[in-house]
């Protein structure tokens, strides 16, 4: 991360007293951040009866096993395995769908010229502005009207379009050297010939990084799955957890619950922390 | 635009761009048109007939003091979420930034929340300042201070605040360490050399090589609060008390699912259209222009 014509440190970083002042610092807003997390895992690992008389204990106790294996196998309206399970699929879904259409798009966009492009490349740019959230009405009388509601086609497609994925992928065909399709043309290589032996293994690299983000943003969905899984047996872990508090002054079985949180958060947090490069790289191409 | 070398044939081309015209035909426009033209109708009371009313939709929503309050709502929310995302994650990456070892190390560990779903992270502050089980609000107690975020809308407000900045400061901290790591050490050493100090440094050269990220950063947190907060204000508070944390993006939903009331829902949805498409052409636009190095 330094540059190469540097002086040696030392100038301007902190040394001495500053350096454990700044280190401290960082320990301390690390531990402020990761609190809320260590509370749930916590929680997860303790009775109820240790919870509903505050303060509850800040260190985990021995419940960790019976609370993870009634959420998984029991839950509350339904065991969080399947709504595990629910939340892979649709993760993966819409990661390898949006992946597919827009690699497919962007090479027809950047390598092509054909009639009504430029309407079609629009068309696609317009998506980029509109979320899900502003639409969701219709976009549910649609999925309704297509017997869509609790399936996974219902729960994957109205999330893969939008253009982010084809502009990233838009952007780096841009950068790929002209020869090399010059050369695939010389020697007689049909258009999918050359995606497939050139292009698709070139950006191998992008694909992976925005699967990271993509896998994130599919988990982490709450509002579209919220609205068309009526049957608990397809909620999806983000949003089912809302359907396990009870309605009215009823204790939460807070252990069970959180024990779901935990489990709902590894996932993504797994997929970060291993791909960190990728994350952010991901994060700041998409972003761009 | 394209290549200067491109491939014949018109067929393949209209195959391979199909899908995703036909994905964004039927998922996104369609659905936008109908938000577009259902706004302009009032269903019957028993949903049978629609009558026209052509921007009669817009004119009472516009009227209606509970949609003002909720754009009050909403422009209050997203400016103390971009606020307690932004300050601490800065504050984090110039303090990782000055240190040679370790600081990949804390990086890792503040990127965690970032992949928590705002709904989890929703669930987690929830009990953390649960009436009856937080931690939080029973030391609270403990100090004399009684807080009740389901009875006081400002403790509402600040909740789910805290709940959606949170992973957002592991995605700004992400950023701003990234730009920051960019700056060429000898700039900064340059300055010392001509003694000025941290502080001086830091307004005079620093941020303002930064204003590129902080701009983008201000946008995209901007948009985050607006549409992708959903999660947080369903699990902690529904929008309550008093409508005290119904955003915009909660009142689309509560209005169209909850209280099936079609016509003014598609209004809403069409209003929010115009909010993104101007912070999109915002974005776009202005910022890349306007602020350079």
């Amino acid at each position: 991360m330094t540059h190469p014509n540097d002086p040696p440190p030392g100038m301007v970083e902190r040394r001495g007293l500053g350096l454990w002042v700044s280190h401290i610092i960082m320990i301390l807003g690390v531990l402020i951040v990761f609190f809320p997390i260590w509370l749930a895992f916590v929680a997860s690992t303790v009775t109820q009866a240790d919870i509903v008389s505050p303060p509850m204990p800040l260190w985990p106790g021995d419940q960790f096993y019976n609370n993870y294996r009634e959420a998984l196998l029991s839950g509350v309206n339904v065991p969080v395995a399947t709504m595990l399970l629910n939340s892979l699929i649709m993760a993966i879904g819409i990661a390898v769908g949006k992946i597919i259409i827009s690699l497919l798009s962007a090479f027809a966009i950047v390598y092509f010229r054909f009639p009504g492009k430029m309407i079609f490349f629009w068309l696609i740019f317009l998506t980029l502005m509109l979320p899900v959230e502003v639409r969701i009405v219709p976009t549910y009388e649609v999925i309704a009207g297509f017997g869509m509601l609790n399936s996974y086609g219902g729960l994957i497609l109205p999330l893969i379009a939008s253009a982010t994925a084809t502009f990233l992928f838009r952007q780096f065909y841009m950068t790929v050297p002209d020869e090399l399709a010059e050369a695939a043309r010389v020697d007689g290589a049909s258009p999918m010939r050359f995606f497939w032996d050139i292009l698709f293994p070139m950006s191998r690299t992008n694909i992976a990084a925005l699967f990271v983000i993509l896998f994130i943003y599919g988990w982490n969905q709450y509002l579209w799955p919220l609205l068309i899984t009526t049957d608990p047996k397809m909620n999806t872990i983000v949003m089912g957890i809302k359907q396990m508090f009870p309605s009215g002054d009823d204790w939460a079985n807070w252990p069970v619950i959180l024990a779901t949180s935990i489990l709902a958060m590894i996932p993504p947090i797994i997929v970060v922390i291993s791909m960190q490069k990728l994350f952010i790289r991901g994060l700041v191409d998409s972003e761009k | 635009m394209e290549k200067r070398v491109t491939f014949k044939g018109w067929l393949l081309p209209l195959c391979l761009i199909a899908p995703q015209v036909l994905v964004s035909a039927i998922f996104f426009f369609y659905p936008a048109g109908q938000a577009i033209w259902q706004s302009l109708f009032i269903p019957d009371p028993f949903g049978l007939s629609m009558q026209y009313v052509g921007l009669g939709n817009f004119e009472y929503l516009l009227s209606d003091p509970y949609y003002r309050t909720s754009f009050l709502t909403t422009a209050v929310f997203s400016l103390l979420v971009t606020l307690c995302s932004m300050v601490p994650a800065l504050f984090l990456a110039v303090v990782a930034d000055r240190l040679i070892k370790g600081a990949g190390v804390y990086r890792t560990m503040l990127i965690w929340p970032y992949a928590v779903a705002p709904a989890i992270a929703g669930v987690l502050w929830l009990f953390m300042f649960n009436t009856r089980v937080g931690v939080v609000s029973w030391y609270l107690g403990q100090l004399g201070y009684d807080w009740n975020h389901v009875l006081n809308g400002s403790e509402a407000m600040g909740l789910v605040v805290v709940a959606s900045a949170w992973g957002r400061i592991s995605y700004n901290f992400l950023f701003f360490f990234a730009a920051l790591q960019a700056i060429p050490k000898s700039v900064i050493e340059a300055a010392a050399i001509d003694g000025a100090r941290f502080w001086k440094r830091f307004w005079t050269i620093v941020l303002p090589l930064l204003s590129p990220t902080t701009f983008f950063l201000l946008v995209v947190n901007i948009v985050y609060a607006f549409f992708e907060t959903f999660g947080v204000i369903h699990t902690i508070t529904s929008g309550g008390p008093q409508q005290s944390t119904t955003i915009l993006v909660y009142k689309v939903f509560s209005d169209g699912f909850v209280g099936q009331d079609l016509g003014s829902s598609a209004a809403q949805s069409v209003i929010l259209l115009v909010v993104v498409g101007a912070l999109t052409i915002f974005q776009f636009k202005f910022i890349e222009r306007r602020v350079h190095y």
